[in-house]
């Protein structure tokens, strides 16, 4: 996998609560096994009505072609553990979606495939849902910025490491175990210190 | 320390865990199944692309498969899966396959406790996000994704940040015509989806004593539905006696201790709670059923791991005795050992008799997958678990969520009805 280091895109605002991995990839696709090419599938329903893409759904808007980070609302990734939704989105193109919250299984699905999930406030989300421009994400600061904004996201360390080596191969991560499992329990340790 | 904490402690070596604690842990017992087994099918081909070797498994014998989203094959890419799945099995020496239509079948979190895959104590996890429902048993039951499914059948372990537990206290024994599923409807409706993000639910009181093992699988089932990391509750005689029943005798129950901590406790009284609807398109959006007693139907369906267990059936069958359905009726058992329990209780008789169809053991349309599946504007009364937009088929078709009483009683009347008015 690519190490993720600092990306810079325009954003595709999604404006919904609750996506379930089901509208991410619908479950007709789950029978096909490739881990890709998941990308066309991505949102279909939505995206398309009788394989004609639909001019109302932002994805099919051409001002975010070539996004690279998703903006939705609470909660997404919800429902069903199905790992084809972090691959349908990565295979799209997308490699940090930004929400409030996010499912649990969805989350770590997410770094397995190399998409950064950024959990934010209500506040900075309606801030980058009013905000057209371009945003850099910097994962070694944890920052968020561009000429209106610059916020700083909280990533567990271990799953910073992750990304930033690109270690979503099981292979690699197995020779991490430890390590992963030290590291995040000392810096929990030093957080509580300093609170 | 509670149940979770104590099991997640045993599991990792440790004397004591706290929430937020990130540990791994050994694990007991691994499903996967005919969407979630080519999943990780897909991830070991991925890995050996890389030239690792992947020749074993870390235990088959604590490995199981099922064959249940999309069977009796729905179609030729499902019947190819089937054939992946079994050849896969077959390769990595996983005897535990519940083949369909070779003897015991069914949707996966039903096997896990009729046929006691599971024990209280262990840690089980599935490539699915329901796995949470075998937690009732008295074990720590988790969804995950495949990735993580295929490193934990290469490794036996995974990591897990300990979660907070919320603590749900049943006060009284459930009205006539209340089911757990009204009970856990109301609390998704009360916390919301999110609401237990990454967080137990542990269900207690004397109301859960007192309820039986099949309905305390419906609440852990459901726990899914508020976004919970695992519902549990602490396993009792009657889980002994079910689990016994099933063959099970060995295992190392686990409770909490009488000084356990949870986040927050929530209270509800058994007295007060009613036949509740989640309307279309979240299980958060209930009211209680009288309120939309004017609501028209397509039609019902009574099936999946959450609504077509054995006494699911015996409740539906209470209120279709001696009726005709007014709507499409389709009764798909959860497992062959419950379909033939029906059968042989004169169940399946009376759902024939009303009209219902009845139909195999599998997810079905409760995914949306076959069996079912619903069209452009057609409504649903189900009792299922998700209604989110086309879980069960199309993006505009429309799933209301209810106990199988409910889901019965709608059926014979044809538009939203509690079952207590129903003459």
């Amino acid at each position: 996998m690519e190490p993720f280091t600092t990306i810079k895109s325009i954003v595709t605002p999604l404006d919904k609560v609750n996506v379930d991995t089901d509208q991410i990839i619908p479950k007709q696709f789950l029978k096909l096994i490739q881990k890709t090419g998941f990308g066309q599938y991505l949102f279909y329903d939505w995206r398309y009505e009788g394989g004609v893409p639909r001019k109302d759904f932002v994805l099919n808007d051409l001002r975010y072609k070539n996004s690279k980070i998703l903006l939705v609302r609470d909660n997404f990734g919800c429902g069903s553990s199905r790992e084809h939704a972090a691959w349908a989105l990565s295979d799209f193109g997308f490699r940090a979606i930004i929400s409030t919250s996010f499912a649990d299984i969805f989350y770590n699905n997410c770094f397995k495939n190399g998409i950064l999930p950024i959990k934010v406030n209500e506040q900075v989300l309606c801030k980058l849902f009013e905000n057209e421009s371009e945003i850099e994400i910097n994962l070694g600061k944890q920052t968020i910025k561009n000429e209106n904004i610059d916020v700083s996201f909280y990533i567990e360390p271990h799953w910073k490491k992750v990304l930033l080596e690109g270690l979503d191969d099981i292979a690699l991560t197995l020779k991490h175990d430890d390590e992963i499992l030290k590291y995040e329990n000392a810096q929990r340790n030093s957080r509580i210190r300093v609170s | 320390m509670n149940i979770t904490e104590k099991i997640l402690a045993k599991a990792s070596g440790k004397n004591n865990v706290t929430p937020d604690d990130v540990i791994f842990a050994n694990v007991d017992k691994a499903m996967v199944h005919d969407v979630s087994g080519p999943g990780v099918i897909a991830v070991f081909e991925k890995l050996k692309k890389t030239g690792m070797k992947i020749e074993k498994l870390w235990d088959p014998e604590k490995v199981w498969v099922t064959e249940d989203h999309f069977v009796p094959a729905a179609d030729k890419i499902s019947a190819q899966n089937v054939i992946l799945l079994t050849q896969f099995a077959k390769d990595y020496g996983i005897r535990k396959h519940f083949k369909y239509g070779m003897g015991q079948y069914g949707i996966c979190h039903t096997l896990s406790h009729e046929e006691a895959m599971v024990l209280p104590g262990e840690v089980y996890v599935g490539g699915d996000s329901h796995t949470n429902t075998t937690g009732a048993l008295g074990a720590f039951a988790a969804g995950l994704g495949h990735t993580d499914m295929a490193y934990v059948l290469l490794n036996g372990k995974i990591w897990f940040k300990v979660p907070e537990t919320m603590f749900f206290k049943l006060n009284g024994k459930l009205p006539d015509y209340v089911m757990a599923k009204d009970l856990i409807l109301k609390i998704i409706g009360d916390i919301g989806t999110d609401g237990a993000a990454y967080k137990t639910m542990q269900f207690g009181g004397n109301g859960i004593s007192e309820m039986s093992v099949e309905e305390r699988l419906t609440l852990t089932n459901m726990t899914t539905e508020a976004g919970a990391k695992s519902g549990i509750i602490e396993p009792d005689q009657k889980i002994r006696d079910y689990l016994a029943q099933r063959g099970a005798t060995n295992y190392n129950e686990v409770h909490g201790d009488p000084d356990a901590q949870y986040s927050k406790v929530y209270e509800y009284d058994a007295s007060e709670l009613e036949p509740i609807v989640a309307k279309p398109f979240s299980p958060e959006n209930v009211t209680v059923a009288r309120e939309l007693s004017s609501t028209p139907l397509d039609k019902a369906y009574i099936g999946s791991c959450t609504g077509a267990k054995l006494e699911d059936l015996r409740a539906a069958a209470k209120i279709l005795k001696g009726r005709t359905v007014k709507i499409r009726t389709e009764v798909l058992p959860a497992a062959i050992s419950i379909f033939r329990k029906a059968m042989d209780e004169g169940i399946v008789k009376i759902f024939m008799d009303a009209g219902a169809m009845v139909g195999p053991p599998t997810c079905g349309a409760c995914c949306g997958a076959h069996m079912g599946v619903l069209a452009k504007d057609e409504v649903c009364i189900s009792t299922t678990n998700r209604n989110f937009p086309g879980r069960m088929g199309h993006v505009e078709s429309k799933t209301y969520l209810a106990s199988p009483l409910v889901a019965a009683a709608s059926a014979i009347t044809g538009k939203i009805t509690d079952p207590r008015d129903l003459k």
